[in-house]
């Protein structure tokens, strides 16, 4: 099941280590996690929706993890992944990007293909047709 | 305190001398900028590690609620 490929990050500080504990236990016990501002029923920033509402729209499988509920892990997730901002996306325990690369890779089809690759199911009509619809 | 546009350019530029960028207010507000990076360096990197060598650029005018940029959407490429 779950891949353990995560990399652990060498900080120090006990509530560092506690938040990457916290974090690599999330997203290798979940296929595709979602760190978002809100829950992915009631999103609390534009970024955050948007992928929420593909990965809702997809029909996708995935945990919300909200951080604005979390300080530890609004600040830890950032540490973790070394990238500043929120939404993040991990499938199989890799981050896979934010709400920029997500639109980019749900458009060009390379969101499907990461889906088929990991056995991730999802329904590939819906994501067709969000490409009709920005196509 | 909101960024200008040839800032962050400059800023961009600093790491990335030869690249194309093109950077649009997208709101106009100085609060809401998309920025496109297209440079050679970035030919077999991964889109994380594109925006991430993008971010450390920016020299932590991103950070959080306290960053001078409070939106940057970032699209990245090596020219084709």
């Amino acid at each position: 099941m779950p891949r353990a490929t995560t990399v652990r990050t060498t900080r120090k500080t006990a509530d560092m280590s506690n938040a990457n504990d916290r974090i690599s236990e999330t997203i290798t016990s979940n296929d595709v996690v979602l760190y978002m501002k809100g829950t992915k029923s009631m999103p609390q920033c534009g970024f955050s929706s948007r992928v929420a509402g593909v990965l809702n729209y997809m029909g996708v499988d995935f945990a919300d993890v909200n951080v604005l509920a979390d300080e530890e892990i609004r600040q830890g997730i950032k540490d973790f992944s070394d990238w500043p901002t929120i939404p993040q996306l991990y499938v199989k325990g890799e981050f896979v990007g934010g709400c920029d690369i997500i639109t980019e890779m749900t458009l060009s089809g390379e969101l499907d293909t990461l889906f088929d690759d990991n056995g991730v199911t999802y329904d590939k009509d819906a994501a067709d047709k969000i490409r009709e619809a920005n196509g | 305190m909101p960024m200008q546009a040839q800032e962050i350019e400059d800023l961009i530029r600093e790491s990335f001398p030869d690249a194309q960028i093109t950077i649009t207010d997208l709101a106009g507000d100085g609060n809401h900028y998309s920025a496109e990076v297209i440079d050679a360096s970035f030919a077999g990197m991964n889109r994380v590690q594109q925006h991430r060598a993008v971010t450390k650029a920016l020299k932590g005018k991103m950070d959080g609620s306290h960053g001078e940029l409070h939106a940057l959407a970032l699209t990245t490429k090596a020219p084709a």
